[in-house]
């Protein structure tokens, strides 16, 4: 996973609520088995519409975006977060996110970052006002920063933080504590189920 | 202090606890399917991982699975690929499949419980947001992406923060007429999209109770809508009924010691929750959805709503946005709006009792001119279990068509799905933009309203059909 410690970026505003993974990425590019590639499909619906925001030249480029309430609800398919990924975003900001992309998110270095819903609003309205305005998220401070606006504090745990920072894969670290699941595994009553 | 049933099942899984990182929690059973595991299993395969316990895990193809023709190779060769991955992933790594034609085959969340590997007290995850549907055997189950399924696959461990406690109490008796399905469909009219956010549901109540494991399976399916990590129901009587004798079920003297275990996971009479929600279930009726996200819904015999009648201006703004979508006009009531489809099926809706429901609708009637109606049972055995009751042959004297298990119109990855323009009722569980198909307008709705629907062609409740004609009476004079 590629380390986050601070990005900054032009940001792109999203005002729409409740934007679902269908949206962020149908289920016809689901097919595909690769991890790769999913940028062209991102809002694949919206994007087919005149004047969608994502296509409109001034936010070309943009790498941070600023969404609507409950970005990411529905399916937990990660696709989303790649198709975000590959598109160019490195962080969302929202005033709420649904719980199964938030995690899929912070598992691949996509940084979301929950803001009250009145700074979500005042960052959108500044990007809309001044496209160019760049937009800094700041993990090691937990800050967001921006030009004209007030300095933004947001939270997550010292953990994920660290993980994030230094890149490091669950995977990797979760190994670090075989002997503590074999133990564990060792206890379990064998009444439970197998699926052989 | 007392512990909620979330809390005792979450406590009897943690591998690791550490001050300021999240749980280590284990996982007992991980259900896999073809769209969200290959690039695990990749992931796997370029660390040199094996599956760490491939006897706690399963797979079954459902997501791209066509509904007809099962025995011909999958036409869109994209799917097929698919497909032949997860073959191919499970034969190197040693998972047991239910491949298509298999009779165990069909959809995860419906084939977990079926088997008798949904059991109470387990952990239980799947690459699938609809994992929440085994909760309502008082399992935790919660849906992952595809990073996690790789951990899950290399470690059967999942690292997890605690989530908060919601009870969803629903007091009195259900109404004749009024089923699981409308009964979540109104919770999510109530608490949102997003209401359930960082929390497992817990459904209490006189209504819950007194609902069959069908019913509790769809009520906990739905959870997710809500913006849930999961739903769950205490485990009871009609959960014991279930389990016994299905083929993963313990048997003898272990039959009677989980049964004693799962008996103390009921919440404690002094815990407490971090949110509760009561509802009278003499307030409910048949629901339907009108707008783009579950929590779009009112009762059927109500109107669509008027934007303007909204004060809040993001609200009122999605509100607008989901009308234009749907193309429906404030004020219409919903039962004059007209569909062209009607799919029955679906991890919410795809179970036995489901197309029993269905079936008790239809039969002696017809589906109205023009309503391509799809009748998808959720498994394979669901599929024989109909067939072997005759409902099969209800629903094609109906005019309905009778296919072979998989997700189908739901999200429309196989062959199955709307037209641009089209409109359907639909016993799914989402409503968004696009879902059943690019273009597509759905009305989420109970398998009894999508049945009577399919009858009339607009969005009806069973009650407001035309009675049959009492057998062996005559025909009405001309």
């Amino acid at each position: 996973m590629e380390a986050f410690t601070i990005h900054t970026g032009r940001a792109v505003p999203l005002r729409r609520t409740d934007v679902d993974t269908d949206q962020i990425i149908p289920s016809e590019w689901l097919k595909r088995v690769e991890r790769t590639g999913f940028g062209a499909g991102l809002f694949e619906e919206w994007r087919n519409q005149p004047d969608f925001i994502l296509d409109r030249p001034a936010y070309r480029g943009a790498t941070v975006l600023i969404a609507g309430e409950n970005f990411g609800t529905g399916s937990s398919r990660e696709h989303a977060v790649w198709a975000l990924q590959d598109f160019g975003f490195r962080a969302v900001i929202s005033s709420r996110f649904a719980d199964i992309f938030r995690g899929n998110a912070l598992g691949n270095g996509l940084l979301p970052v929950q803001l009250p819903a009145a700074v979500v609003e005042a960052l959108q309205a500044a990007a809309e006002a001044d496209p160019t305005l760049e937009v800094t998220v700041d993990l090691g401070a937990r800050e967001v920063r921006a030009e004209g606006l007030p300095t933004a504090s947001f939270d997550l745990d010292d953990f994920t933080r660290w993980r994030l920072m230094e890149g490091l894969d669950d995977v990797g670290l979760t190994l670090r504590n075989e002997g503590v699941i074999t133990a564990f595994e060792a206890g379990r009553p064998g009444r439970l189920p197998t699926t052989v | 202090m007392g512990r909620t049933l979330a809390e005792k099942v979450w406590d009897a899984h943690v591998v690791r606890r550490a001050e300021g990182e999240p749980d280590l929690l284990y996982i007992d059973l991980h259900l896999v399917h073809e769209v969200t595991s290959p690039q695990a299993f990749e992931a796997l395969r370029l660390a040199g991982r094996a599956v760490r316990r491939p006897d706690l895990t399963i797979a079954t193809e459902d997501h791209n699975v066509p509904t007809t023709d099962t025995l011909l190779p999958i036409a869109d060769v994209v799917s097929a690929a698919q497909v032949e991955t997860l073959r191919k992933n499970c034969a190197d790594f040693g998972v047991p499949l239910h491949p298509m034609n298999d009779p165990d085959q069909g959809i995860v969340h419906v084939i977990g419980p079926q088997l008798g590997l949904t059991q109470p007290g387990l952990t239980i995850v799947c690459g699938d947001s609809h994992t929440s549907t085994h909760g309502a055997f008082g399992a935790l189950a919660f849906g992952i992406g595809t990073s996690q399924v790789e951990h899950v696959l290399a470690t059967q461990t999942l690292p997890q923060t605690a989530p908060k406690t919601m009870a969803v109490t629903v007091n009195g008796a259900l109404p004749p007429g009024v089923t699981a399905k409308d009964l979540i469909l109104a919770v999510i009219a109530q608490i949102g999209t997003g209401g359930g956010q960082g929390h497992v549901i817990e459904y209490r109540g006189e209504a819950i109770r007194s609902l069959s494991m069908e019913g509790r399976m769809t009520v906990c399916n739905m959870s997710i809508e809500a913006g849930a990590r999961a739903g769950m129901i205490a485990p009871d009587g009609t959960t014991f009924a279930y389990l016994k004798g299905r083929p993963h079920a313990p048997t003898g003297a272990d039959w009677d010691g989980a049964v004693a275990y799962w008996r103390t996971l009921a919440t404690d009479d002094d815990a407490t929750f971090d949110t509760e929600v009561v509802i009278e279930a003499s307030t409910l009726s048949p629901y339907v959805t009108w707008g783009t996200n579950p929590g779009q819904g009112a009762p059927l015999s109500s109107a669509v709503p008027d934007p303007a009648s909204y004060d809040d201006p993001g609200l009122r703004g999605s509100v607008e946005r989901a009308l234009a979508y749907m193309a429906l006009t404030p004020g219409t009531p919903l039962s004059e709006v007209a569909v062209d489809t009607v799919f029955v099926g679906s991890c919410t809706n795809g179970r036995i009792e489901d197309l029993r429901a269905a079936a008790d609708v239809l039969r002696g009637r017809t589906v109205a001119p023009g309503v391509r109606t799809l009748i998808v049972p959720g498994s394979m055995q669901v599929k024989l279990a109909a067939e072997q009751e005759g409902l099969d042959a209800v629903f094609t004297a109906a005019g309905a068509e009778w296919r072979s298990a998989g997700c189908s119109m739901c999200l429309g990855m196989n062959p199955d799905t709307l037209s641009p323009g089209e409109r359907s009722a639909s016993t799914s569980n989402r409503n968004f933009e696009g879902r059943q198909g690019p273009g597509g307008r759905t009305h989420l709705v109970s398998p009894v309203v999508a049945a009577a629907t399919a009858v009339t062609g607009r969005l009806t409740a069973p009650a407001d059909l035309a009675p049959l004609a009492a057998p062996g009476s005559a025909a009405p004079a001309l």
